[in-house]
């Protein structure tokens, strides 16, 4: 399964890796850190990542065999 | 170097707003960085002043953080000095399609062997979110308060008027595109200019109706299309639209090829006349 890791260090909260995510993986917390609470559904398609603006994702894991 | 590596994380967090596109294109760059095998040593990054200006503060190859408007300028003067390194400017509409206007037409023209990457964000972000040369009509600025009454520059029609042998406009929403628009352009022998439509929350989505950080950058994605449906548009339609793709891709002898054979030719006749 596909995982992605939010460093809440660098983190915003700006909300782009949760709105545009094709598959809605995220979901929010109450002050806008992002989780990725379906990890079931994502696809590893790397968008977050190339598109978080501090650069704080990591995509890990890989497609199950 | 892997991309990460080419960021100076003691640095991080970055210093630009929420959901602001600089850091996107940042971290597109290094990724290209990465794919072309650059080094520390063989890489200068030249930028000017502005948000996107502060790039230089984040990347660790060799920098130099010039002047406002006046990044090409350096960058020229670093190529001739030594053609043998990769020279990237950054800069922003403000700084070098507005103040630096001028030089981005004439390093166009003359076809450095630079790459220049701008990030336009339809605004001034630094000072404030004033109005400059990119800045669509009717948008509101802090300067245009009832609507901007001029319009906006095409920058990549513009340069590749004036003769840039690789010109393409990407977006940070359509960040896969961006990147591969940036790695063909480093790869260019030439001048070569990416444009990245992207985002400035703090200010012009404010005080266009799209305060929240992914609003102006959902803005862009609604507004994009690719160069071959423009054709289809009639020119009000394409007016307001960012219009994405290549708009130049062709080789030309660069300058500092042609400038070599200007010095060996007046060592020969140096010589000869001995
Ligand atoms: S895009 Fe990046 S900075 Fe923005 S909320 Fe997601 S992880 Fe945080
Ligand atoms: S990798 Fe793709 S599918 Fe998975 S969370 Fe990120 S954007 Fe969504
Ligand atoms: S003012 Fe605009 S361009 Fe500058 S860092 Fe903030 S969002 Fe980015």
């Amino acid at each position: 399964m596909w995982k992605v890791e939010v460093n809440e260090k660098l983190c915003k909260r700006c909300g782009i890796c949760s709105t545009f995510c094709p598959v809605k993986v995220f979901t929010c917390e109450i002050d806008g850190l992002p989780v990725h609470t379906y990890q079931e559904k994502c696809t590893g398609c790397n968008l977050c990542v190339l598109r978080c603006p501090d650069i704080a994702l990591t995509l890990t894991g890989g497609k199950e065999q | 170097m892997k991309a990460q590596e080419f960021l100076v994380k003691e640095k991080f967090p970055l210093f630009w707003c929420a959901g602001c596109g600089n850091g996107s294109v940042m971290h597109a760059i290094v990724r290209c960085f990465e794919k072309l095998n650059y080094t520390r040593e063989n890489t200068v990054v030249v930028t000017g002043i502005g948000c996107w200006g502060k790039g230089d503060d984040y990347i660790n190859t060799n920098t130099f953080h010039g002047t406002h408007g006046r990044a090409l300028a350096f960058g020229t003067g670093i190529k001739l000095a030594n053609p043998e390194l990769n020279v990237v400017v950054l800069m922003g509409d403000g700084d070098g399609a507005t103040i630096g206007g001028n030089h981005l037409i004439h390093a166009a023209r003359r076809n450095v062997d630079v790459t220049s990457i701008v990030v336009n964000n339809l605004n001034y972000g630094m000072t404030g979110g004033q109005y400059s040369g990119t800045t669509p009509c009717n948008k509101t600025t802090s300067t245009s308060r009832y609507g901007h009454i001029e319009h906006g520059f095409d920058l990549s029609g513009l340069v590749a008027a004036a003769g840039a042998p690789y010109v393409a406009r990407g977006s940070v929403y359509g960040i896969v595109q961006l990147e591969k628009f940036i790695l063909e352009a480093l790869k260019k022998k030439g001048f070569s200019f990416v444009e990245a439509i992207s985002q400035c929350p703090t200010h012009f989505g404010r005080l266009n109706g799209m305060k929240e950080p992914a609003g102006m950058l959902n803005w862009i994605k609604e507004n994009s299309v690719s160069v071959s449906s423009a054709n289809q548009l009639s020119d009000s339609e394409r007016e307001n639209k960012f219009i994405l793709g290549k708009f130049a891709d062709k080789e030309k002898e660069d300058y500092s090829t042609k400038y070599l054979r200007v010095i060996r030719e007046a060592k020969k006749i140096k010589e000869g006349g001995k």
